[in-house]
């Protein structure tokens, strides 16, 4: 395990007082917590750092193991007294922000050199909530489109979600009580899932709308008739208009995505026609389209 | 009934080691809301979260109550930004993916 420099971390040298300490801990305090950087992974691992650089060099005990060890720590006697440090430490007031109560939000240097215990539980007995968790989830478009159950392994503990039809993108939602353990009998924290929801090669969503392109051969497009195409609820038969044009578009109500905990609801399906030239003429096709040409030069 | 969601502010307090004005200030400032049955003060375990992400501000990070006021309408401000860029980001993935 790496060596951790706690006053590097605190922006401090080894002269720095009890006051310097205090003062340069709230000051990061104040830019990492928590509470004051939602969803931000890279805050929350900066504010834990912090919060036990300060456990360290608040306290003169353990600055003094610090300072003496330091570095070399690993050659000195680092656990000759270590239990009875921890008992010692035991009973000391608590002087870390709670932001993370947690006993994982220490290094495995701090536990190396004071233990667990001296990190976490100690201090005065105040009820904490437990730490909320994050999580990200990759979903198909066709996964979205239907109400479906998941199992999912949070920390080694198996949990049964149900994800509604229509869920967004970037969208996350909260399940109470699945994050951590509360401190002194607090309640658990919350897990928060954001679902990532990967594109589609045949669909585009836009909210509740869907989008798609047809493929439409010449002859239907001019002569109009009949044509099946997939939506995500299976396929549909579509009248073609005669005439229609490249790029032109149509709406199928209530065929596009579902509206997220509106069961029934639907947004709607735009298909976009992509007219397909033909290729490969045979001599009489060649032959008719330059009668046609003709026939609209001279009209 | 109703009861049952709800935690005696005098509880709380003692649980978390601090004052009762200090919840009344958050009261007043319309930062919580309590609610009151028989001269006795709750709040709604919704409203838990809430409150005790303001006692860690006050108490831990020594931010006055004004300062928790601006503190809320700003982490309230970037959830609103936070959902826009959101709403954004999948517009935009309509234009930067082909079929």
């Amino acid at each position: 395990m790496d060596f951790v420099d706690y006053y590097k971390l605190l922006g401090l040298d080894k002269t720095a007082t009890s006051k310097d300490i205090k003062s340069a801990y709230r000051k990061l305090a104040r830019k990492y917590h928590p509470d004051l950087n939602p969803n931000d992974k890279n805050a929350k691992k900066k504010f834990q750092e912090i919060n036990e650089a300060n456990e360290v060099l608040s306290d003169p005990e353990k600055r003094k193991k610090y300072d003496q060890y330091g570095k070399d720590w690993q050659h000195s006697e680092q656990f000759e007294k270590q239990q009875q440090y921890q008992q010692q430490s035991a009973n000391s007031r608590k002087t870390a922000y709670s932001g993370s109560q947690s006993g994982d939000d220490f290094s495995d240097f701090f536990e190396s050199m004071f233990g667990r215990a001296a990190g976490a539980g100690h201090g005065r007995q105040v009820k904490y909530r437990g730490e909320d968790y994050t999580a990200e989830l990759q979903l198909d478009l066709t996964d979205a489109y239907k109400t479906h159950k998941r199992t999912l392994t949070i920390n080694n503990r198996k949990i049964r979600i149900t994800i509604p039809a229509g869920i967004e993108n970037g969208q996350t939602i909260k399940i109470a009580g699945i994050g951590g353990k509360g401190i002194n009998g607090g309640p658990d924290g919350d897990l928060y899932i954001t679902f990532s929801i990967a594109n589609h090669p045949g669909f585009k969503r836009l909210g509740n709308d869907l989008f798609t392109t047809v493929d439409l051969d010449l002859y239907k497009a001019v002569l109009g008739g009949e044509i099946t195409i997939e939506t995500l609820s299976g396929k549909v038969k579509l009248k073609v208009k005669p005439e229609t044009q490249n790029g032109s578009k149509i709406k199928l109500k209530n065929k596009g995505f579902p509206v997220y905990k509106n069961e029934g609801q639907y947004g709607d399906l735009y298909v976009t026609y992509l007219i397909k030239i033909p290729t490969n003429l045979t001599e009489k096709q060649r032959a008719l389209f330059n009668q046609l040409s003709e026939l609209q030069i001279n009209k | 009934m109703r009861t049952e969601y709800l935690i005696p502010i005098d509880k709380f307090c003692a649980s978390h080691d601090i004052e009762i004005s200090f919840i009344s200030s958050l009261q007043e400032s319309g930062l919580i809301e309590i609610t009151t049955i028989k001269e006795s003060a709750f709040i709604e375990v919704d409203q838990l979260q809430k409150l005790e992400k303001f006692v860690r501000l006050y108490y831990e990070l020594d931010i006055n109550l004004e300062g928790i006021e601006t503190v809320n309408y700003l982490l309230q401000h970037i959830n609103v930004l936070q959902d826009e860029i959101t709403i954004l980001k999948n517009k935009l993935r309509i234009y930067e993916t082909e079929f």
